[in-house]
């Protein structure tokens, strides 16, 4: 047995006086055994004890809440007895240093959330971020995570519907890969983590437990080093064949009435589901480890409590039912095992071969782990650049066109989305590659939208404005495809929380994404946070990735961005101020990095998005598109590469310059298409609801156009945006 | 009419199939692969998904499976078997049909919607198709179809090339070969013109809000046909 003391406490990723707190707590010195618990409960990823604090500011109630965080997965209502269990997470560490598994494994266990409270998952999303498309291990690392990605959710027979990809230098040495999943669950079904009851079995189910993924926890709640390469043991392995069957297995035994409760062995594994249900339940659990199916030989106490071997699940059993439950585990062929029980004791007690090795206060292990109030900065709002009339003069609106579509955070990216299944179980009725991804609500009326988004180049220019930038991006993104907004849930990945700089734009983020989902009605029920992305000194932008939901009572009002009819009317809603300050324009064709984000006018946003909802319920509108990165001009050339269909803008008329007004990144704007025989009308009610729009121009031909100023083919156009990720991973 | 749709542990477009066949007028059950016996059917359907996960050659291990029995000896009694995608690769492992599906030539598991050439209509299951080109989906990682000059021979001689990739006006060309497979075969019969394998998913396209509606042409032939 290794003897154990606060230099072995410190390999386990634990501080010094965290080693003197477990010591204090206990009245002794933790054996190994419990010192990994411990080291698995106490990590940043498992305990939030850098951001628990701030993550209370959040907003996470509204009439449609049914779960908020705090559970394996946040719960919504979306009418009749529907409802939508969704969260989105991290798994950013393994993802950098074994891209297939970590981006597989990733997905794998955001589907075992949802299923865990026991809906039936019916979309997968994904946020993607890489490196610099010039840095080396850029290639390799997106070939990986996409046919990582892929190769799970494909296999498990749920349609991949929407994601974000983005390249930025600071994400050289650590990728972001964040998966977001939604089940289907009838509200009166759902299964939580709470155990209840005293002397309940306690069944392990699923695969066997390996030697794989021990300290994958502890792994993610450090930066990396030189040394990453010896960190690939500590990745998982994906079977998703056998997620599939427990998928099933899981769904099967839910229809009854057996279980209690029931968590999935994510992060830390056995370790903290036995922890959180007995937490959750104010019980204590036994458990013997002799009992639990093991793939390797010889495990000791302390590897089984600490692997993290995927697709396993834990479930508290009623009395009695043992024999019934076994029986479906047999029939999918899976690993069933009653493992241990619940107890009064309030400890954890873990024994293997007869003789006990370990016994903890739970207590200990959840309410008392450590909680940190770090030092954090406020960032200054940077000041605006006074852009000359000089750097514009030899500019031509087209050519600035041209560049910014292959810019690699504009381009096309189906050539990732062509690899993932994003029309299996025969719902999905807006793909990859418009606003939002929507599937039906299998054989009801309803459709449920999606989309995920981030904003680090604003988060990190002024994160308080990101943080609400982010949040009214994936608002206007439901808006866009027709849905009422919901719900969110957030993937916070942000740097050292022990440097100021780093907490702070965590701090300030979350204040952000807390303010726009209050005064939107779009709360947060789920999410994760993911620290230390950070290597060698070398920190991420912060990049809280918001994944949303939206509701149509009605798919057959759902829009899309692909324009109609010639003859239609392109409508702005929402004011161009020309705010060039943090846009791809200012960086990619002026060079200009510095500068404020976009304002957020969240009264402004709110009025905007509901009176296009009103509009669309009228049948008013035929077609949607926000306007993001890039502005009007970039958001149009999208819908006309969409449909084939050409656009005659107007003359400007206003004081904003062209590159401003057609460049500039406001927020709050949509693109709509207006029957001519529908526009007074649409006018009429824009004016009543006081909503500032322009008039764009006309669906006509097969070229955009602008009188002397522009005429570029769509051909011209889409060459570029289509091919440049095509070309860049051929290359 | 009634069908039954094979459940293997890893299909995952068994339900998709079940929607699709019911809608078009199929009385359907579905039937769980460690059975020995099929209910009395006029069709079998073998759906898309990973068998057994795939971890070996694909389908490789479904083709050795209990209830593969039965449905071998219903296909050589004349019965009607269709096999989508994995189904395909599960009809090729039993050797109800020739070649083999190999991993697409660009290495990429491919979802998109394609256009298949309809090449021979002297059968059950393309017999009163009026169009000549269909526009399908697929969703595969294995789907380059692949045989050996003998074994294509005896497939041209015999008429055996049900669907081919193509674009929407029918040129079934290299340029129009999403995977690799050879002469652009998306879909074999055997012999008899009674086994149907094909990578493309009909039932996926079942409806004008999903990718298109091809796919009940499909159904509506199939079940008048019957």
């Amino acid at each position: 047995m290794i003897e154990v003391n606060e230099k072995i406490a410190i390999e386990h990723g634990l501080k010094g006086d965290e080693y003197k707190k477990i010591c204090n707590l206990l009245k002794r010195t933790p054996n190994i055994t419990e010192l990994g618990v411990f080291s698995a409960m106490w990590n940043e990823h498992c305990s939030y004890k850098s951001s628990r604090k701030h993550l209370k500011k959040l907003h996470t109630r509204g009439d449609q809440v049914i779960q908020g965080p705090g559970e394996n997965a946040g719960v919504v209502d979306i009418e009749d007895d529907d409802a939508i269990v969704f969260k989105i997470e991290s798994h950013n560490h393994p993802s950098f240093i074994e891209p297939y598994q970590g981006a597989a494994t990733g997905v794998g266990g955001i589907m075992r959330d949802v299923f865990t409270m026991g809906a039936r998952p019916i979309a997968n999303l994904n946020s993607i971020h890489f490196g610099s498309p010039d840095h080396e291990k850029t290639r390799n690392l997106l070939r990986g995570v996409v046919k990582g990605i892929g190769g799970y959710g494909n296999c498990i027979g749920v349609p991949t519907i929407a994601g974000q990809t983005c390249f930025d230098e600071s994400y050289n040495g650590n990728i972001l890969v964040n998966a977001m999943t939604l089940g289907l669950v009838n509200k009166n079904k759902i299964f939580y983590s709470k155990a209840a009851g005293i002397n309940k079995p306690v069944i392990y189910v699923g695969s066997k437990t390996g030697r794989d993924g021990i300290h994958g926890a502890s792994m993610a709640s450090a930066i990396f080093d030189d040394k990453i390469e010896e960190k690939k043991p500590t990745v998982q392995v994906g079977d998703p064949f056998t997620e599939k069957l427990l998928l099933e297995a899981c769904l099967e035994l839910m229809a009854g009435k057996s279980i209690i409760s029931i968590q999935d062995m994510g992060a830390a594994g056995l370790t903290s589901s036995s922890i959180e249900m007995a937490s959750k339940g104010d019980l204590g659990i036994e458990i013997d480890l002799t009992k639990v199916p093991c793939r390797e030989e010889n495990m000791s106490p302390y590897e089984i409590m600490l692997s993290e071997s995927q697709e396993r699940m834990l479930i508290v059993l009623e009395e009695g039912k043992e024999n019934e439950a076994k029986k479906i585990f047999d029939k999918w062929n899976l690993d069933f095992a009653v493992i241990g029980k619940t107890t009064n004791s309030k400890n954890i007690e873990l024994f293997f071969k007869n003789e006990k090795v370990a016994e903890i206060p739970i207590d200990f292990l959840a309410e008392n782990a450590p909680m940190y109030d770090r030092k954090w900065i406020k960032a200054k709002l940077p000041k605006e650049n006074n852009f000359s009339k000089e750097q514009f003069k030899s500019l031509k609106l087209g050519d600035c066109l041209k560049k910014i579509l292959i810019d690699p955070n504009i381009a096309d990216k189906e050539w990732i989305w062509n690899q993932y299944d994003h029309t299996v179980m025969g719902d999905t009725i807006q793909k990859p590659g418009g606003n939002a991804g929507v599937v039906r609500v299998h054989g009801t009326n309803k459709a449920v939208a999606a989309s995920v988004d981030s904003s680090a180049t604003y988060c990190h220019a002024h994160p308080l404005t990101g943080g609400k930038q982010v949040v009214c991006e994936s608002w206007r993104n439901m808006i866009s495809v027709g849905a009422k907004p919901i719900a969110i849930t957030n993937c916070l990945n942000f740097g050292n929380p022990e440097k100021e700089k780093n907490m702070g734009e965590f701090v300030e983020c979350v204040e952000g994404i807390a303010e726009a989902s209050k005064y939107l009605n779009y709360p947060v029920v789920s999410g994760n946070v993911s620290f230390y992305n950070e290597t060698k000194d070398k920190g991420i932008k912060p990049t809280p990735s918001i994944g949303g939901i939206g509701l149509l009572s009605n798919y057959k009002k759902m829009m899309t961005m692909k324009l109609k009819n010639e003859g239609n009317y392109l409508l702005v809603i929402g004011k161009t101020e020309g705010h060039l300050d943090q846009s791809v324009f200012a960086r990619n064709i002026l060079s200009e990095l510095k500068g404020p984000p976009p304002e957020i006018n969240l009264f402004n946003e709110k009025q905007n998005g509901m009176s296009i909802l009103n509009l669309r319920n009228k049948n008013l509108i035929e077609t949607c598109h926000d306007v993001s990165l890039g502005g009007i001009l970039t958001a149009i050339s999208k819908m006309s590469i969409k449909s084939g269909k050409g656009i005659k803008l107007f003359p400007l008329n206003g004081l904003v310059n062209k590159f401003e007004y057609f460049f500039g990144e406001d927020q709050g704007r949509y693109i709509i298409e207006v029957k001519p025989e529908n526009l007074e009308n649409v006018e009429n009610m824009l004016k009543t609801d006081s909503i500032h729009f322009d008039k764009l121009g006309l669906v006509q031909g097969n070229k955009i156009t602008l009188e002397n100023d522009l005429k570029l083919s769509i051909d011209d156009i889409k060459e570029g945006y289509k091919n440049w990720l095509k070309e860049y991973m051929v290359n | 009419m009634k069908s039954s749709v094979i459940i293997f542990p890893g299909s995952n477009c068994d339900r998709d199939m079940d929607v699709a066949l019911k809608k078009f007028g199929f009385d359907n059950q579905m039937v769980w692969h460690d059975d020995s016996k099929i209910p009395k059917s006029d069709l079998i359907v073998l759906p898309g998904g990973f068998s057994y996960g795939d971890y070996l050659r694909c389908g490789s291990i479904a083709g050795k499976s209990r209830i593969i029995k039965s449905v071998i000896d219903f296909a050589n009694s004349g019965g009607l078997v269709l096999g989508i995608c994995n189904g395909f690769q599960i009809l090729t492992e039993t050797g109800l049909l020739p070649g083999i599906l190999q991993q697409n030539k660009y290495l990429n598991f491919i979802c998109k919607n394609v256009f298949v050439k309809i090449k021979n209509k002297e059968n059950k299951y393309f017999k009163k198709i009026e169009k000549e080109v269909l526009k399908l989906h697929i969703a595969h990682n294995e789907g380059n179809y692949f045989c050996s000059n003998d074994e294509l021979k005896s497939i041209e001689d015999n008429d055996q090339i049900a669907v081919t990739y193509c674009d929407h006006e029918g040129n079934d060309d290299e340029k129009n070969n999403p995977n690799g497979a050879l002469k652009n075969i998306a879909g074999i019969f055997n012999k008899d013109k009674n086994i149907l394998g094909m990578m493309p998913h009909p039932e996926r396209m079942i409806d004008p809000f999903l990718s298109g509606e091809d796919g009940s042409i499909f159904f509506e032939n199939l079940i008048e046909s019957l």
